[in-house]
């Protein structure tokens, strides 16, 4: 990361006319949200009217123009994450890092996050962001790396991954009945894996699978398309880690 | 890690607008500061001066009270200065995080140690500017020298500001400062001829006094604020910089390791 980096020339900046940013969450608690965006653009050496005109369009693009005098404190986590990307958008920069954008978030929050941040990719810029949730991972990339430990496990965009490495179906089987229903129908799924008291199912043709579950009214079914949790999981295996 | 820690400073045009940050939120909070900046060294001035000196009278042919004041206004600069490079700054290094934020923008980490070391100057001068107002105002001295006091203590605030910064660098807590100005700062005030001369120490005493930088300030301060011109400037003025160019550098090998480790 670029925070880490001493050497000033090579790492901070921008080569080649592109310019990146990093978001952080760190604020500055005794200036508002204006104030803010104003400090942080005269560290990338903008002019004072070049800030001046950007600040108005970037609480907008952050929907915060009704808090442009709040100071941090006073902002919900969903409006402190906007204002931190707001904050990384002051230089108009081509490349966005982003560190868990959406981590915290309530559901409403978070969407609101994922459609500024496809705005922002139909704008042209990059994004390299890091995250936790699989289903943001695949709305948002069109390239994924699949790290555990610091080690690339796997690489590619998302739905060619899942193809590659997983079954098209799930079914996901609950309860008391789960660990019955798995002895006696292991042979219609081409994998079957345990969490807890649940069961996965991973097949191609999951029709005489659903049916044969269908017919027991004492167990409680799930049927999806494999997505990249299950590939996470398939390739990082489903015990807890100690944080390393 | 691409550059050695001990690398030699490398400081760009971008520390201005982390100085000008920190000024910023100087501004919206100054009020109570500047409250606090003048009260508590006009206290025991007021006390001591006054009270003390009505039984001490004079010392080296000045009234106590004048003595005094020409001493403490130096002990007034370094204490802002440390207090700023310590706490002020450990708080943004540590606790906000604002150091971290700054260089996710083309900001090297030599820029804002630059600039944090300038800022706690600063800072030390707008404390001492306060004091020397009061000193006019309640007529102790009116010399025009005292004019060119504020720049030599801005001095000495980069002197105290660097050596502040060092332990900045080391500390993994507040808790950590009490020593600092406990060990260091406190006996450093008592042996540098602020409250009484240094001839009145032990020999020995005495030479170690020579060397501290308080007492390089005190000696470049003292005649300035009662209208002489010093006596001796070059001796002090090399004491004040052998402490600041070496804690500077040691400050910011230090930083550099705390970051880039």
């Amino acid at each position: 990361m670029p925070s880490g980096c001493p050497y000033r020339r090579k790492c901070a900046r921008p080569s080649s006319g592109s310019a990146w940013s990093a978001s952080s969450t760190a604020w500055t608690p005794d200036f508002n949200c204006i104030e803010n965006l104003r400090v942080y653009g005269r560290y990338f050496g903008l002019k004072r009217a070049e800030i001046e005109a950007r600040i108005p369009k970037l609480l907008e693009f952050a929907s915060l123009q009704s808090k442009a005098a709040a100071k941090p404190g006073e902002l919900s986590g969903g409006m402190k994450r906007r204002l931190s990307l707001a904050r990384a958008l002051i230089n108009d920069p081509d490349l966005l890092l982003l560190d868990e954008p959406t981590t915290g978030l309530d559901p409403q929050a978070r969407h609101l996050m994922w459609e500024r941040l496809q705005n922002l990719l139909q704008q042209g810029k990059s994004i390299l962001l890091t995250t936790h949730f699989m289903d943001e991972a695949e709305r948002l990339c069109d390239r994924l790396l699949v790290l555990d430990h610091g080690r690339k496990i796997a690489e590619g965009r998302p739905r060619e991954l899942i193809a590659a490495h997983l079954e098209s179906d799930v079914v996901e089987v609950y309860g008391d009945g789960a660990a019955d229903a798995a002895l006696r129908h292991v042979g219609l799924a081409e994998r079957v894996e345990t969490s807890g008291e649940t069961r996965f199912f991973y097949l191609r043709e999951p029709k005489p699978l659903l049916q044969a579950l269908g017919a027991d009214h004492s167990i409680r079914y799930l049927h999806r398309p494999a997505n990249l949790e299950d590939l996470f999981l398939k390739l990082t295996g489903r015990q807890i880690r100690d944080e390393a | 890690m691409l550059v050695s820690a001990y690398a030699l400073p490398r400081v760009s045009w971008r520390f201005l607008p982390v100085l000008q940050r920190n000024l910023l939120v100087w501004i919206k909070l100054a009020g109570p500061s500047i409250l606090g900046n003048i009260a508590e060294p006009l206290i025991p001035l007021v006390a001591f001066g006054y009270g003390l000196g009505a039984m001490i009278g004079q010392i080296d042919g000045l009234p106590y009270i004048l003595y005094l004041a020409s001493g403490s206004i130096a002990v007034s600069a370094t204490m802002a200065a440390s207090f700023e490079a310590l706490y002020s700054a450990f708080s943004r290094m540590q606790m906000q995080k604002t150091w971290e934020s700054i260089m996710n923008a083309p900001v090297s980490l030599d820029d804002i140690v630059f600039a944090e070391m300038l800022w706690a100057a600063l800072k030390a001068m707008f404390s001492v500017a306060a004091i020397l107002i009061v000193l006019f105002v309640m007529n102790i001295s009116r010399a025009p020298t005292m004019l060119l006091a504020l720049p030599v203590l801005g001095f000495v605030g980069i002197t105290f500001a660097s050596m502040a910064l060092v332990f900045n660098a080391l500390a993994k807590g507040y808790d950590f400062f009490t020593y600092y100005f406990t060990l260091v700062l406190t006996p450093m005030t008592f042996l540098s001829g602020v409250y009484f001369p240094i001839s009145q120490m032990p020999e020995w005493l005495q030479v170690i006094a020579h060397v501290l930088p308080l007492s390089a300030a005190v000696e470049l301060v003292r005649p300035l604020i009662i209208g002489q011109w010093p006596e001796h400037w070059l001796g002090p003025l090399a004491v004040l910089a052998a402490y600041a160019v070496v804690g500077y550098y040691i400050a910011l090998v230090l930083t550099r390791r705390r970051f880039f480790r």
